[in-house]
């Protein structure tokens, strides 16, 4: 075995996410010179923001073993509740608090769901889903709310000519980033992730570390809802369906692992940018829209199929 | 002695597993209608022997002869159908299973449409439920029976084959004395029948009471094999530790200073009772005992994995709760678990993310991880632990088992510990890593620590301990102090033939 090969191995199968990600820009620029312009390439990043800020809190939640399928419904129930507080109170400030609230609530709940009795992840956000749509639904009895004033600022404003999603974007990228790797909560995410029951004999508090993990991801959530709402210039309780499954899939290319352990803030990013080149190109090249939903799950299958297989190509060295 | 027919005859078997031979020319026969029981050490190779008579393993050389005739057995559905069943040591069984299904899995009797005859199924378990004065519906799930009714199904479903040769791997370390006596007429009706049975045991009194012929297994090989009218319980037990002590264990004569920990009358129900133990700066003492005598129960309640009914735990002379591990870790006390897959390694992180896992706040203050000093304090750690790899970076499940244990200790020494629990510190690993760690243990006893080792390899205990306490189903039956170690005398408490009145 050489060490050499071995070292290059290795920042091949870190680091790939990004060399598909540079090939993949390189490729849509040749398809169409549209492609690259500072007005695609902003349009681009304002599209992915709302999924991508509810990818990092799927990449959390996965590297600690677990994930969360409410989180486009909880989306939606924040949203119209931030929405309704704006009408009512004229606060973009209260609004906000109350987007942030309600995500974080649904997620409290979430997390007791997983954490004190037990509920697998997958079952309990899949109740989670049903219920915060539904509340959503019933809070609104199924009508959008329309005009909603400056609210549309959070979404659709400007600072210094960068689209505010894409500010919030960065500044929940940087969050991610710091929390993943900079505190002992990350850490500690990483180890239960990787072995829960090695963490737990390590001195760290398991079950304490999951609901921390919701309460960040409920935070996201209640920024994307505002933010979601904000873009599409009304309070919908039937918005942003699927975008748990946008967020996955944003985590699970950039090669965050569902068995747990493996996961990075950049490679989400990086993830979601390639499902957002790949969307774009396809519409700026005149893709059928029916392809274009085979060719997204397509990339999914062998996103995952890529990383098993470098993973036990690894061990067998 | 008089049916001298043989039934089963292995000769000249060999089995390797990568970096241990497990089987090493082994040869010995079974006659009709005996038991036949086979003694050794953990790991002597008596398991190994009967999975490769199972087909479970396929042995390396050598032949397997059934009524003289050799025979190939490459799984343990082909066993079955030449009359091999098998109870195995470890319960593998599915929870969500009902006692019926279980009963035949593998082997369901089919109508004439090939479709499972459920309706036969029901009506042969009630049989055999009735027949053996089981109360239980047979539509009961496995997960609500208690482990001694499950290991009590598993002998039942292995007679129910009829077969003629039983294997019984420790079938009494899960069930009650009262099904022990069952067991027992059990064995009696199927000698009776004419079948033989091999039966796997540590327990000597029980040896003492069913076995026709013993045979003696150590470190992978036959030592002898005898009808029981030629044996005692000295000599088998001689004859299992046999080896002599290699002077191999850099144990150095410390100063042992002040008590610094103290149990006493710590219980667990079902579990153990009445545990009381000390041990002091400088010492090392070790906790001697068979398979499910309780050890690493006590160990796991000490360092706060699990939670136990009464007790005190004292250190330095002040009595201590400790609610979870990281109130154990607080006070100073750690422990290195027997299961390293399981409780120690996170195996897709790196080497230093495992060994820093512990004392995070070391190295992640005022907001930001120091990462310039984690690698310090990282390197510094596993190359006094002597950590072979290529870099600290790696993940720890590429490297092997002794360089992990290395690595584990090394979290553990991370955290400055005044106590060190090790709990089969030297299990699965080859024995350049046992030394290193045995050196560990000496340094660590010269700074002033206090260790406890349980294992169940007398020579490290009696090589590495200053006292030995020694236990047998769930209570301390005796205390060794250094210059009184022998193996055999440790045996006599382990097996519980013998116990001291008060152990301190």
């Amino acid at each position: 075995m050489n060490t050499n090969n071995k070292m290059i191995n290795n920042i091949k199968s870190k680091y790939s996410i990004y060399f598909v990600l540079i090939a993949l820009f390189l490729f849509c620029w040749m398809a169409n010179k549209n492609f690259v312009s500072v007005g695609n390439l902003q349009n681009i990043s304002t599209q992915i923001s709302v999924g991508t800020i509810l990818a990092f809190g799927q990449t959390i939640l996965i590297i600690s073993g677990m994930l969360d399928l409410s989180s486009a419904s909880v989306l939606a129930l924040a949203g119209v509740l931030s929405i309704s507080a704006y009408t009512s109170t004229g606060s973009l400030t209260i609004s906000f608090l109350v987007a942030i609230l309600v995500g974080v609530g649904c997620n409290i709940l979430n997390g007791l769901m997983i954490t004190k009795y037990k509920t697998p992840p997958f079952i309990a956000t899949l109740a989670m889903m049903a219920m915060a749509r539904g509340a959503a639904l019933l809070y609104t009895n199924g009508q959008n709310i329309y005009q909603i004033g400056k609210y549309v600022k959070f979404g659709q404003g400007e600072i210094l000519g960068i689209p505010t999603p894409v500010i919030f974007l960065v500044a929940t990228l940087i969050i991610t980033w710091y929390l993943l790797r900079h505190t002992v909560f990350g850490r500690s995410i990483y180890a239960i992730g990787g072995n829960e029951e090695a963490a737990n004999a390590s001195g760290i508090h398991v079950n304490r570390i999951k609901m921390r993990a919701f309460i960040i991801n409920g935070i996201l959530v209640g920024i994307a809802g505002v933010l979601f709402m904000s873009r599409v210039n009304g309070g919908m309780p039937n918005g942003a369906i699927g975008y748990e499954f946008k967020a996955l899939t944003a985590a699970v290319i950039g090669g965050t692992s569902f068995t747990g352990g493996i996961g990075t803030a950049s490679g989400t990013l990086a993830g979601a940018f390639i499902v957002g080149f790949l969307d774009n190109i396809m519409v700026l090249v005149g893709v059928n829209s029916y392809l274009q939903q085979i060719v997204r799950g397509a990339i999914i299958a062998l996103a995952v199929m890529y990383d098993i297989w470098a993973k036990t190509k690894k061990r067998k060295h | 002695m008089k049916n001298t027919d043989i039934k089963l005859r292995v000769s000249g078997i060999d089995k390797s597993f990568p970096g241990v031979k497990a089987l090493n020319q082994v040869n010995f026969a079974v006659r009709k209608g005996t038991v036949h029981v086979l003694c050794g050490e953990n790991g002597a190779g008596k398991s190994t022997l009967m999975k490769v008579i199972n087909g479970i393993h396929r042995p390396d050389t050598g032949e397997i002869l059934i009524d003289e005739k050799p025979v190939e057995i490459k799984n343990p559905i082909q066993a079955r159908s030449l009359g091999i069943s098998m109870i195995f040591q470890e319960l593998n069984y599915m929870p969500e299973m009902t006692i019926e299904e279980s009963l035949f899995v593998g082997n369901w009797p089919r109508d004439k449409y090939k479709k499972i005859d459920w309706k036969e199924i029901r009506k042969r378990t009630k049989e055999l439920l009735q027949k053996e004065n089981l109360n239980y519906d047979p539509e009961t799930r496995l997960k609500d029976l208690t482990v001694s009714d499950i290991q009590m199904l598993e002998i039942l479903k292995a007679i129910s084959y009829n077969s003629d040769i039983i294997i019984m791997d420790e079938p009494t370390s899960a069930i009650t004395n009262k099904e022990v006596e069952v067991l027992f007429s059990k064995i009696n009706e199927i000698k009776e029948r004419g079948a033989c049975i091999i039966y796997i045991s540590h327990k000597m009194d029980e040896i003492f009471r069913i076995a026709d012929e013993i045979t003696v297994f150590r470190d992978g090989s036959v030592v002898d094999s005898r009808p029981i009218d030629q044996y005692d319980l000295e000599t088998v037990i001689s004859q299992m530790v046999g080896r002599k002590l290699e002077n191999n264990f850099p144990k150095e004569t410390i100063e042992i200073g002040k008590e610094i920990l103290k149990v006493k009358g710590m219980t667990q129900k079902g579990k153990f009772e009445n545990v009381s133990f000390h041990v002091k700066e400088g010492e090392i003492i070790g906790f001697a005992g068979l398979m499910g005598a309780g050890r690493t129960e006590v160990m796991r309640c000490l360092f706060g994995l699990d939670s136990y009914e009464a007790g005190e735990i004292h250190i330095k002379n002040e009595k201590v709760k400790i609610k979870n591990v990281k109130s154990s870790i607080d006070k100073k006390m750690v422990m290195l678990s027997e299961d390293r897959r399981r409780f120690g390694i996170i195996p897709v992180r790196s080497i230093r993310e495992n060994v820093s896992l512990a004392s995070l706040n070391k190295f992640i203050y005022k907001g930001w991880l120091h990462q310039k000093e984690e690698n310090k304090a990282i390197a510094e750690f596993c190359q006094k632990m002597n950590v072979k790899a290529p870099d600290y970076e790696t993940r720890i499940e590429s490297l092997s088992g002794g360089n992990q244990q290395k690595v584990i200790l090394a979290k553990w020494m991370v955290t400055n510990p005044d106590i060190l629990i090790v709990d089969e510190p030297t299990r699965g690993i080859d024995v350049g890593a046992k030394y290193e760690i045995y050196k560990l243990m000496s340094e660590l006893a010269k700074q002033k620590k206090a260790l406890v080792m349980v294992s169940s390899e007398l020579p490290e205990l009696i090589g590495m301990c200053d006292r030995i306490y020694v236990m047998a189903k769930g209570k301390i039956t005796g205390m060794l102090t250094r210059g009184e170690f022998t193996q055999e005398s440790i045996m006599a408490f382990a097996t519980g033939t013998k116990s001291q009145k008060e152990v301190n």
